[in-house]
């Protein structure tokens, strides 16, 4: 299999330009003769949906909540990435595409990434219309915020909500498009299996989460937009329903996954408090404007109230290492300097698994109710779930897993390797490379689904005939059949364990060998592990109920079962990756100051995986990463 | 950290079918766990011990999606103020409690499973008009629309509205009108909806009342239950704007009629 990336040629600055200029177009007539399908309906699906629909073509669009609007991009709270230079702070196109390349670690295609920093512009124009109510200075100007890895102000946001404000806009344009019957919106409905007929993706398998019927839908394309597998780790800052199943569904049927151990340990999240816990809470990085991290300099002082410990007593130590960047360094670096405090013996909280994030100078400075206006959800947040307030004592946090900059192989079209597939958001591994900066994944699903989709999509489409293939075709019997024969044996196994509790031991193992710190004998260890999980669950797994009503033990069951196998993948991936780059960390391969250690000698590519059949031998495709614009150099936020 | 035991009554119910309570007993819950955290490890048990575990709906568990809808005590999202069920944390019991637990209740929202109800309404209800009709593309340069601060932040009050539906489980009337002028108030707010207002505003309240939500009459219960505590004077708004569009509408039929007349 040759993986070809199809990046237009000329000059970097005008490769998207000319590329649309040389994209296929399809009159208005013909398009209507043309049916796409999108599943997911968060800021990559809902955006790719309603402008695909605005075109004309037919759109059949699916998400598995009760309602679009509920899809996890709801959560994103810190803002969005423009470069619009409204601070007048000396940003740029280029200098947000330098930005996020240096923050990806250099693992990121150049070309993606430039055309996702051209179109930010575009992005907020299209939020600002539909009424997205991005904060404001008193002029009725937008206001802006900055956020990690960047040294100018360039984030737009939406109070803590801006993820919500900006689903709600898509959400808005999707409900038009229904209203108009140009997409017909299939909620409560998960995406089973894909359907690859004759080479060509044509369609998908869905069950129906509230009658249980599972069903085959054709078109003459497909979009995967159905977000990250953070929730592989079981404990993540993710939805409870974000998965991997789709994706990986695809995967087995021939698509490529590439990169699949990059990903994203956020730095300020609620510490893990009992094991009854369900998930974890990101504290946004916006906050890091404001607040100070720190851990006592002496490990006996761990245990004092934080007013006890005197000013000279305590380590700033993101200051310390990062003048320059100081709190606001990078996500991975952020992370991995928490982790080491607390090995260090220097934690703070029960378990010693925690440092502060202090707003007591900020408080000082500005006033509280300055902080409260800006933050005064997350501070309420923190509350409810820890007991107590940050306005008073510092807040503890701890690193959890946040986001995965892994995910289907996609060329500059976003296609896959598989003919007639696309993937937009973070379902794509494309635009972040090893590490993704703060308010970039936003940037990236919105981009990819109002401007990117809408004119590449057109490439694919014009090879094919509207309508060709039905569900007639023998390929749906095929996937039918075998979508229903899973839910068979999930329900037959009547075991005596329940899908959390092999959930929790898989993700157990997944952070504690292929987390923060990843080395050769935890991976291997891993590794022998996870099919012994795996083969385990298919068992003694207990699915209770039936498959003909509404169950969400069963829906659960059939995530899990697939997490069990992409783990496998996932480790795998960090153990042939013998270096350190932004999110993927190999202990063996640091510098003598613990930073990380990369190698383009021998690792600047892409790992995209084949499935063999064989879960133990995926098939790895390298494609190579060249670098024109930004020079390979050692990244250093020092 | 402290273990309860609690005793729950739970509403349990098929589709269409009748529904009844269910005594469930929940010793040791640990008091930092979230609801939804208690609800799991009763489902945990459940299912092991042969019983079918209580559907639930929840998602994003931060207080965001809107997704989760128990009506505890009686209390749409339970006792505390300004929280989801999602966010409402077990330290806010004592052990020994007796707690109810039901769907959220409205002719509108029907039972699908236990405590999960068909909210698709609200979606119909946006479908209506919840939008400014602007393609993808077509849009100004952003600051080009200039908006003021205290009209921005007003518009960000009505928009923080996360479309639970525990306004309509709170009143008396199963009404919607604070979900739906929280909707139609933010755009309405800002100069971006203006063109569309009158016609947005009609079609929002005629599909409400065509989804058999109730009247409102001024309980005020659902401002006191909704999570994101949106204030009731954005009804006022809504009354206001539909008297305006309704005249308009009426004055511009009778202006149409009088043309045709001529
Ligand atoms: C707590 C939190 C805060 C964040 N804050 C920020 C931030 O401030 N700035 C930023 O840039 N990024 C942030 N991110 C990251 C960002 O929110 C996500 O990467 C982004 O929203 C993903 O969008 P998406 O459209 O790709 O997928 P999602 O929004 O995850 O949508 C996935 C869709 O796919 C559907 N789906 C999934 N699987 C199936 C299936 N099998 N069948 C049918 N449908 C399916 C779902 O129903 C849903 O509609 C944050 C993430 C988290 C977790
Ligand atoms: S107005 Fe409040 S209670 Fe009603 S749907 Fe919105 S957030 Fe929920
Ligand atoms: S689960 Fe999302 S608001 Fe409660």
């Amino acid at each position: 299999m040759k993986l070809d990336s199809k990046i237009p040629s000329g000059p970097m600055a005008e490769k998207w330009s000319r590329h649309k200029q040389d994209s296929k177009l399809i009159n208005p007539k013909n398009k209507r003769k043309y049916s796409i399908i999108v599943v997911g309906s968060g800021l990559a699906g809902a955006a790719a949906a309603a402008s695909l629909s605005e075109l004309g073509y037919k759109v059949k669009c699916f998400c598995f909540q009760d309602s679009p609007r509920r899809a996890h991009s709801i959560a994103a709270q810190g803002g969005i990435n423009a470069a619009k230079n409204y601070q007048n702070d000396g940003d740029s196109v280029h200098r947000l595409f330098y930005d996020t390349v240096k923050g990806g670690d250099f693992r990121a295609r150049e070309a993606n990434v430039h055309r996702l920093a051209e179109v930010s512009v575009n992005i907020i124009d299209q939020c600002v219309a539909q009424g997205v109510p991005f904060a404001r200075e008193y002029g009725g100007g937008l206001a802006n915020r900055s956020f990690g890895g960047a040294q100018v102000s360039r984030t737009f946001y939406a109070r803590g909500q801006t993820g919500q404000q900006l689903l709600l806009g898509a959400y808005s344009a999707l409900s038009k498009e229904i209203a108009r019957g140009g997409v017909e919106m299939h909620t409560r409905t998960e995406m089973l299996d894909l359907v690859v007929a004759d080479g060509e993706t044509k369609g998908i398998i869905t069950r129906n989460l509230v009658t249980g019927k599972v069903e085959a839908h054709a078109a003459d394309t497909v979009l995967l937009c159905t977000g990250g597998y953070g929730n592989v780790f079981f404990l993540s800052t993710n939805a409870m329903g974000c998965n991997v199943t789709a994706t990986w569904r695809a995967h087995r049927r021939g698509a490529t996954f590439a990169n699949p151990c990059y990903t994203q340990i956020h730095p300020t999240c609620i510490p893990v408090s009992g094991d009854y816990q369900s998930k974890l809470t990101l504290m946004s990085e916006s906050l890091r404007n404001d607040g100070r991290v720190w851990v006592p300099k002496k490990a006996e002082d761990c245990g004092k109230p934080a007013s006890q410990i005197p000013e000279a007593d305590r380590d700033y130590f993101l200051e310390r290492k990062y003048p320059s960047f100081g709190n606001l360094a990078p996500r991975d670096i952020s992370s991995r300097a928490a982790k080491e405090a607390c090995d260090d013996g220097r934690g703070v909280g029960p378990g010693g698994r925690g440092v502060y994030l202090d707003f007591s100078e900020a408080i000082n400075e500005f006033g509280e109710n300055v902080i409260k206006e800006r933050y005064g959800n997350l501070f309420d947040m923190y509350e409810r779930i820890t007991g107590e307030s940050a306005y008073k004592q510092p807040m503890r946090i701890y690193p959890a897993v946040h986001y995965t900059m892994g995910g289907l192989w996609v060329d500059y079209n976003l296609m896959s390797n598989l003919s007639g597939l696309h993937v937009l958001g973070e379902a794509n591994f494309s635009d972040h490379g090893a590490n993704r900066l703060g308010a970039s994944a936003l940037m990236q699903g919105l981009a990819d689904g109002y401007f990117v989709i809408p004119t590449t999509v057109a490439n694919y489409l014009v090879t094919q005939k509207p309508g060709a293939v039905t569900t007639a075709h023998p390929a749906f019997k095929e996937a039918l059949e075998a979508a229903n024969g899973r839910i068979n044996q999930l329900l037959n196994v009547k075991g005596k364990r329940t899908v959390d509790s092999f959930h929790r031991e898989l993700g157990l193992l997944v952070w504690d060998k292929c987390g923060m710190g990843r080395n050769r004998a935890g991976l291997e260890e891993a590794l022998r592990r996870i099919p012994e999980i795996r083969a385990e669950f298919w068992e003694n797994v207990l699915v209770p109920g039936s498959g003909s009503v509404a169950n969400p033990e069963l829906e659960k069951a059939g995530r899990v079962a697939d997490f069990m196998e992409f783990a496998e993948l996932l480790c795998r991936d960090a153990l042939d990756r013998e270096e350190s780059c932004g999110g993927h960390f190999r202990e063996e391969h640091q510098f003598p100051d613990g930073e990380a250690k990369r190698d383009d000698e021998n690792f600047c590519y892409v790992s995209a995986y084949e499935y063999s059949g064989d879960l133990s031998k995926p098939i790895l495709h390298k494609e190579p990463l060249t670098f024109e614009e930004v020079h390979l150099t050692l990244r250093s936020y020092k | 950290m402290a273990l309860l035991n609690l005793h729950l009554k739970v509403w349990r119910q098929t589709g269409t079918q009748p529904g009844h309570f269910q005594d469930i007993e929940a010793p040791e819950i640990p008091d930092h766990a979230s609801f939804l955290e208690m609800m799991d490890i009763v489902n945990e048990r459940l299912i092991r011990a042969g019983q079918d575990p209580v559907a639930f709906d929840h998602d994003c568990r931060e207080g965001i999606c809107g997704m989760c809808s128990m009506t505890i005590n009686g209390m749409a999202h339970g006792p505390e103020r300004g929280t989801t069920t999602c966010q409402l944390h077990m330290r806010k019991f004592r052990t020994g409690d007796t707690i109810w637990v039901e769907p959220f209740r409205a002719r509108a929202f029907p039972v699908v499973k236990d405590l999960m109800v068909d909210r698709s309404a609200f979606d119909r209800i946006m479908k209506a008009g919840g939008y400014v009709s602007v393609r993808t593309g077509a849009a100004p340069e952003a600051n080009e629309i200039p908006v003021g601060k205290e009209i921005a932040d007003a518009a960000m009050d009505a928009a923080a509205c996360i479309g639970c539906g525990a306004c309509v489980a709170s009143c008396k009337n199963a009404s919607a009108m604070l979900y739906v002028s929280a909707k139609a108030g933010q755009l309405n707010t800002l100069p971006q909806g203006h063109a569309e207002k009158d016609r947005r505003t009609l079609a929002m309240v005629r599909q409400m009342d065509a989804e058999g939500f109730g009247n409102c009459t001024n309980q005020y219960e659902c401002e006191a239950a909704c999570p994101k505590e949106i204030s009731v004077r954005w009804i006022a708004k809504l009354n206001r704007d539909y008297a305006v569009a309704s005249v308009k509408e009426l004055v511009g039929a009778g202006r149409q009629q009088s043309q045709a007349g001529e």
